[in-house]
């Protein structure tokens, strides 16, 4: 490799070559690399630095912390659960028996303003207990059927919903579309509809790539046991979009979807009257329905725990900083101070 | 040939220039006759016949002394194999031997992928890889896609794969090479051309100077007269110098052309012992016997021979150099062994965490068991079919059971396999900075480091105890003779040393050693008065220094035409030396053919007949030779040996007052440091020579104990010998041994010198060495029987406990001043220590001795006292040494260290590493060794953090999927998590991190103290990292659920977010804990985290997967982003701190030493100014 350079390598440190450039010499190229002796910077420790590494900290995550409080606090919410007051008195202490009974199942609701919403205000709604990631759950789907018209056949991970009883192919199959949410929600303020624009609520994504232009509910909802919405067979997939926001699983049991938007802004202390149909079936695992409605903020919706995780950091490195000046001032120690090395302090060895 | 006088044979064979090379063995056994016993008792008158006959070397040296067993028991038919010279076709009948193709390839086309596959299976880690991967492809337990999950371990055996396919292709090509070379075969009765691979067992060939042979062959004749050839077994074992080897004298005669050669030969089957050869040839209805110097070895060169012929023996395959083609010896590591604890409790961790989902998930299968039915997101029951049926529920017991194996599966990188594979990438990085290190570079010998053995580089780190061989390690091993004493005269006064030239010039030539050496002035003049008593002393002297010995002198053309050098080969280098200054002194051996030697003695050439050599060994301790003398009339004996058994054979009654002042002489001398030899010399009488040969004759044909045999001859013939005098040789310590000694005494390393010398010799290089110093105490043990030892060894005891009192009564103080014990043991006390309840107290006395100097000690002695500390100790331990005598202590040892220098290379091929110089091991040791140490102890941890924190984040996510075992993290994303989002750097750091410069490590060897404690690696760490690591994945993991809590999040984007935030937190880790950054560094760690981006982002823009821009998405929201960085700063928060804190207020010594490093010069000038007010360190 590098024999052939017998005299070049008499460069290198110390190298006083005697044998002269007739031996092909093996001593090893003299590289800066191979020595380990590249250019390098090593950072230490040093109080001055870690201090001042901590008030940084402190400096950013406190103001981003404010920030991010007032941001949640300035979020207007309405949130109203509703899966008991909507079952009438006597049927429920059978839930279940009722939602899947044909009687009539539309409930009015009023909710009240409290302060001003600004629009776009949000229409959420929110499942509790409703694990939309569960194992068997998220995988009982097709995502090449949903998407291409040729791959209709393609049920192979869709069961328990990939055919119905005489073996025709379901579009979509799988029990994310087959458990579609079907409660709907209108909404009236002084006698006056208010408009839920309900497009453009899923993802462009999804509705340009993933759902299919020319795919069309086929055989949806017609085995014996009804999971949720039914699908007009005459609209392609792309501009279903409830089933759209819906087949992107929620990552955690609890969890809101998009169901549209009210473009107008609600004043404080208005009150709006919800006509909802209660058709979805959460009392058979006791999850709850909630219908909320939301402003949102730079930072999505209500949360306050990123701004409070914020200033707990941004406090705490302040105090830290602070001890560790204190440290500094009652107890320094110089930096590489040999007394402290361990031959030093204890002679003689361990 | 003429032999009518003495000067004449001289000038004769100087008409054969060849003659000067010719040569008696070196240290084998010898060839010998097995005719002619009758008539050569009467060679007595050294009749002309005589002049031609080869010597006979009675000898016990070699791979004989070593396996008695072997030499003493007849070729059992059984276990023989049969050859019928120039006959292959009934050689072959009855068995059929190999062919000499050979295949070193392992593959072939069709057997490559199962036999390559089988062999990488060997390894745990592979079969673990496999197991999981099986598993996941049962549909039930099918938790990542089929390619995520059997992608990782396909890559890693297919790069293996193709790895091995490259070398395996390299081999076939070298092994065509090979097979196709051409030789020169006997068929029909001329000799023809033939590949090497159709060459057969009992096939003549004849080989020419400078070729290669191609398999093993027993000698039948060379262009010698004698028989002799010369190989070069530099592919075999590495030794350059030449070996003789000789052709029997009855096949010898032959010519295999014109009258047919036939005979038998049963020779033992084949083994890999290069050294030792055993077998019989049946010639004319003669049995000869045949030994390791009647046989050439496949891989050896033909040298300063014009051709010889033999008979293939062992071919192909079952040559012996094949048969040793094996590769470096395997040990494991301490760091690996220590890390197999660590391993189990991640096991053991796994299975927790593994038993908490199933149990869970049995519990809410129970309390949801009515909803099931109907519930959306399980709905157990399936109306597709005909009948309604449960859909891939198989029961409430084989759910769980399920959920436990998936659980494995998604929680395998628990177990970190890839770190393995990381493990072996970054010692073949650390393995090649050591080899390029320049400073362990030895120019006299240009032989770089090597590293033999891949896996124990970090062991280097922890070393504790060096044992370390003297001749050749802590020396050069090259001899120079010093002084003598000769007739009871000491000649070492030095008055007047000087270099002096000596030469001859012989038909216009003129000869002159090659090696100058300085004489003593007032020895030379004696040397040259041959009359007087003292002349005649050192007369004989020299003789015995020039004849008694195995050297071969060569002649070596100069620039100059007119002048020749002569250059002594031999394997000893003592005997080289001694040779040397003979010639110095005017006695400069010139030829030695097999049965005579010529000595130009000061100007005269004399020829003396070689009649007997009984070869040195280790039992007798000397050799001897019988010479035949020019005058034609006397026989005399020389023997050469050690003064222990030399002194026991001389003739006391003669000289009574020579002996003493020989003795003391002695004495002065290996106090010197000097090797010592003593000489001495007897006259034969008629009768005595013949009763001796007789005897010689019988003991050297026979077939069974034929080592035991000689040495009884030769013990017979070697007594009551004139003591001639005694030569002191120096053999100069090692360039910078003392200061290696030095620097490894204070980096806490114990060194124990183990070496053959006499106790004063081994005392005296202790001395030169700084091994021994003059305030130490010496606890002196040389014993002869078990109850002194015993007693010696409580007596030691006692004195230490006595200094450990006192020591302690003065306060303790420096360690310097405390007198420090050091233990002088030989080898015979050491035959009734070892294996002996007494090695316990001997035990005890060593470790608290800061020295130990073993003398007199055999090699298998040198193996018990590693052995000794070995089995009672966890301290590492480290063998070095240069010669054969080492090996067994070079492989008992932790680590093996082999010096490649004067003494072969057995040690450097049973060794991990070699090296050039004793000096490389402070640099191997502080500087490597410690590097490495702490870069491969921080990349375990580290690669246990890595993987434990990304299995805790999928557990922790697993907690709220009811237990399902569903990943918010892509399959593809788990996989390429330790593949390639976080791999790089910590091979790269493991690689090139360096936490101190080689500066500072050589100039306070005392760091090397953090290896030995384990301060980088140890219990403690392990749990601290595992506490780190816990919250990590607690703030990794619950800062993004708790901020997406009851928000619209889907799947897949916060699983985006979780993938980032774990290899960005993963990698800053790293980055704090990094302690050299070099642009490598910056673009592993920043690169690592920029690749996990771009492979999220590919992964999300694969329109057939659920996550489908889900990370473009997630990452348009200043949430996300905020999350990053919450995460990472409050993950790494208390890590930081708690780092902080402990170097500042509990600093390491490598955490001073690098700040001083950084600001060093500032610091010390203010400390020696201000000396420190407050020490309040209570430690």
């Amino acid at each position: 490799m590098n024999s052939s350079t017998p005299s070049s390598s008499a460069g290198g440190p110390g190298s006083a070559d005697p044998t002269g450039p007739r031996r092909s010499s093996k001593r090893p190229k003299y590289s800066r690399f191979t020595q380990q002796e590249l250019p390098a910077c090593k950072p230490i420790l040093t109080p001055k630095w870690v201090i001042s590494t901590f008030l940084l900290i402190s400096f950013i995550f406190i103001p981003i912390g404010l920030a991010s409080l007032f941001a949640s606090r300035d979020v207007v919410e309405i949130v109203h659960g509703y899966e008991t007051d909507c079952i009438p008195e006597g049927s429920r202490n059978d839930k279940v028996g009722f939602i899947q009974s044909s009687l009539d199942k539309t409930c009015n609701r009023t909710l009240r303003v409290p302060k001003e919403m600004k629009q776009p205000i949000y229409v959420y709604y929110e499942l509790d207990n409703f694990y939309q990631n569960h194992r068997r759950y998220v995988r009982s789907r097709s995502d090449h059927q949903l998407r291409s018209p040729t791959s209709e056949h393609n049920i192979g991970d869709c069961g328990p919903e990939g055919a119905t009883s005489n073996r025709t192919h379901i579009v979509p199959c799988g029990l994310i579309a087959w458990s579609l949410f079907n409660d709907t929600y209108g909404f009236t303020r002084n006698n006056q509809q208010l408009n839920i624009n309900k497009r453009d609520i899923s993802w462009k994504s999804d509705r340009d790539r993933k759902f299919g232009r020319n795919v069309y509910p086929k055989n949806f909802q017609n085995g014996m046991l009804i999971g949720g919405g039914r699908l007009n067979s005459s609209i392609p997939l792309s501009e279903q979009e409830d089933l759209i926001v819906w087949m992107r699983t929620a990552a955690l049991p609890n969890f809101r979807k998009l169901y549209g938007k009210i473009e107008v802004d609600l004043q404080a202390g208005e009150i709006i009257n919800v006509t909802l149909q209660n058709n979805y079936n959460t009392y058979s695992f006791k999850g709850k329905k909630k219908l909320v409605l939301s402003t949102t903020s730079w930072l999505g919706g209500k949360n306050s725990f990123l701004g409070i995780a914020y200033l707990t950091v941004g406090g705490m490195s302040f105090f830290l900083a602070m001890v560790f000046v204190v440290i500094y001032l009652i107890k320094p120690r110089q930096l590489g101070d040999p007394s402290y090395l361990s031959w030093n302090r204890n002679p003689g060895g361990r | 040939m003429d032999t009518s006088s003495n000067i004449e044979i001289i000038e004769n064979s100087y008409q054969v220039p060849d003659y000067t090379r010719n040569s008696s063995s070196q240290r084998s056994i010898s060839s010998f006759q097995s005719t002619q016993s009758k008539t050569s008792i009467r060679e007595v008158n050294f009749s002309s016949e005589l002049e031609s006959k080869p010597v006979r070397h009675g000898s016990t040296g070699g791979a004989d002394s070593e396996g008695f067993s072997a030499s003493y028991k007849e070729i059992n038919d059984d276990d023989a194999r049969l050859i019928y010279i120039n006959d292959p076709e009934k050689t072959n009948e009855k068995f059929e031997f190999a062919g000499n193709s050979i295949r070193t390839g392992k593959y072939s086309f069709l057997t490559f992928l199962p036999k390559n596959l089988f062999e990488q299976f060997h390894r745990v880690a592979y079969i673990y890889f496999l197991v999981i991967a099986i598993l996941n492809q049962l549909p039930q337990l099918a938790v990542f896609g089929r390619g995520a999950s059997i992608l990782p371990l396909a890559f890693v055996l297919l790069v293996t794969a193709i790895k091995d396919a490259y070398e395996d292709y390299r081999r076939h090509r070298s092994d065509k090479i090979e097979n196709n070379r051409l030789a020169w075969v006997l068929v029909n009765e001329q000799f023809q051309q033939k590949k090497w691979k159709d060459i057969c067992v009992g096939e003549v060939i004849k080989v020419f100077g400078n070729e290669t042979l191609p398999c093993d062959m027993v000698l039948l004749s060379t262009s010698d007269s004698t028989g002799v050839a010369y190989v070069q077994t530099t592919n075999l074992d590495g030794e350059s110098n030449l070996k003789t080897r000789y052709a029997k004298q009855e096949t010898q005669m032959k010519s295999p052309v014109e009258g047919k050669i036939s005979g038998l030969i049963k020779c033992e089957k084949p083994n890999r012992n290069i050294y030792g050869f055993q077998a019989n040839m049946d010639v004319d209805g003669k049995r000869i016997s045949l030994g390791p110097s009647n046989i050439i070895l496949r891989g050896c060169e033909l040298k300063n021979t014009d051709w010889t012929l033999g008979v293939a023996v062992y071919a192909g395959r079952e040559t012996k150099a094949m048969l040793n083609n094996s590769g470096a010896p395997s040990k494991r590591s301490r760091l690996e062994t220590r890390m197999n604890r660590e391993i189990f409790f991640l096991s053991i961790f796994l299975v927790t965490l593994c038993v908490v989902v199933c149990i869970c998930h049995g519990i809410w299968l129970r309390r949801h068991e009515d909803e099931l039915d109907l519930m959306q997101f399980y709905r157990k029951r399936d109306y597709s079919g005909p009948e309604v049926e449960n859909y891939e529920y198989y029961g409430w017991g084989l759910e769980i059971f399920f959920i436990f194996l998936m659980s494995v599966i998604v929680f395998q990188i628990m177990i970190p396999i890839s770190l393995y594979i990381s493990m072996e990438l970054v010692r073949v990085g650390q393995a090649y900075f050591m080899i390029r290190d320049n400073r362990m570079f030895d120019e006299s010998s240009n032989s770089r480091f090597q590293c033999r053995a891949l896996n124990i580089n970090e062991d280097l780190g922890q070393i504790k105890y060096v044992f370390s061989d003297k001749t050749g390690t802590l020396t050069e091993n090259k001899m120079e003779f010093k002084c003598a004493s000769i007739g009871g005269l000491d000649f070492s006064s030095g008055t007047g040393n000087e270099q002096v030239e000596y030469s001859v010039e012989v038909d216009g030539m003129i000869l002159r050693p090659k090696m100058k050496v300085k004489v003593d002035t007032e020895l030379l003049d004696l040397s040259k008065s041959k009359h007087s008593d003292e002349g005649k002393n050192v007369h004989d002297f020299f003789v015995a220094l020039a004849a008694c010995n195995t050297i071969v002198p060569l002649t070596v053309e100069t620039d100059d035409t007119s002048v020749k050098l002569i250059e002594y080969q031999g394997e000893s280098p003592d005997e080289q030396a001694l040779v040397y200054s003979a010639a110095a002194y005017g006695f400069m051996l010139i030829e030695r053919s097999s049965g005579h030697i010529v000595i130009d003695i000061q100007g005269e050439r004399q020829r003396f007949n070689v009649l007997g050599l009984h070869e040195f060994d280790s039992d007798r301790k000397r050799m001897s030779v019988i010479l035949g003398c020019p005058d034609n009339k006397t026989v005399k004996v020389f023997v050469k040996g050690a003064d222990t058994t030399m002194f026991s054979i001389i003739n006391k009654s003669l000289n009574l007052d020579m002996v003493k002042a020989t003795e003391s002489h002695l004495h002065s001398y290996s106090s010197k440091g000097l090797r010592t030899l003593v000489i001495g010399m007897r006259e034969l009488s008629t009768s005595e020579f013949e009763k001796w040969q007789s005897s010689y004759e019988s003991a050297s044909t026979a077939l069974m104990g034929r080592a035991a045999l000689l040495r009884k001859v030769a013990n017979k013939i070697e007594n009551h010998v004139t003591l001639l005098g005694a030569s002191g040789i120096e053999d100069k310590l090692q360039q910078g041994v003392p200061e290696a000694i030095e620097s490894l005494r204070s980096a806490g390393i114990k060194v124990w010198v183990l070496t053959g010398d006499k106790q004063e010799t081994a005392i005296s290089i202790g001395y030169s060495s700084k091994l021994l110093t003059s305030t130490m105490t010496q606890i002196v043990i040389n014993n002869n029987s078990k109850n002194s030892c015993r007693k010696s060894l409580e007596d030691g005891l006692v004195m230490c406990k006595k200094l450990k009192i006192e020591s302690g009564a003065t306060g303790g103080g420096h360690g310097d001043g405390v007198s420090r014990l050091a233990l002088i043991i030989d080898g015979t006390s050491l035959v009734y220590v070892l294996d002996t309840e007494l090695e316990e107290q001997l035990f005890e006395l060593a470790s608290k001795c800061s020295v130990v100097l073993c003398c007199r000690v055999a090699p298998l002695q040198k193996a018990g006292i590693v052995a000794l500390i070995k089995n009672r100790t966890e301290d590492m331990t480290l063998a070095i040494g240069d010669g054969a005598n080492d090996v067994s202590m070079i492989q008992m040892a932790d680590v093996g260290i082999g010096i490649s220098g004067q003494e072969g290379r057995q040690a450097v091929m049973a060794s991990d590493f070699a090296m050039g110089q004793f000096r490389f091991l402070v640099p191997l040791l502080l500087v490597h060794g410690h590097w490495n140490y702490q870069r491969m102890s921080y990349m375990i941890l580290y690669n246990f953090y890595r993987n434990a924190v990304f299995v805790l984040v999928l557990f922790w996510y697993v907690l709220f999927t009811c237990f399902t075992l569903t990943t918010a993290i892509t399959d593809w994303s788990s996989v390429l998590y330790s593949v390639i989002y976080t791999s790089v750097p910590t091979i790269i750091v493991g690689v090139l991190d360096k936490d101190l410069s080689r500066t500072t490590l050589l100039k306070y060897p005392q760091l090397y103290g953090s290896g030995q404690r384990q301060e980088s690696y140890n219990g403690k760490l392990f749990w601290v990292t595992i506490i780190d690591t816990l919250w990590q994945s607690l703030a990794a993991f619950f800062v993004p659920l708790l901020a997406y809590w009851g928000s619209s999040v889907d799947g897949s984007s916060i699983g985006d977010l979780w993938t980032i935030a774990v290899v960005i937190m993963v990698n800053v880790h790293l980055a704090m804990d990094v302690m050299t950054w070099y642009w490598i560094t910056h673009a592993a760690i920043w690169g690592s985290i920029i690749a996990t981006f771009i492979c999220v982002m590919v992964i999300d823009a694969l329109s057939f997967l659920p996550g489908y821009w889900a990370f473009f998405h997630i990452a348009n929201t200043e949430l996300f982003w905020l999350c990053l960085l919450g995460i990472t700063v409050g993950a790494l928060v208390p890590r930081l701190v708690v780092k902080y804190l402990v170097q500042c207020y509990r600093p390491s010594d490598i955490q001073i030493q690098r700040e001083a490093e950084k600001f060093g010069n500032l610091r010390v000038a203010e400390i020696e100014m201000n000396p420190i007010i407050d020490s309040p360190r209570t430690t």
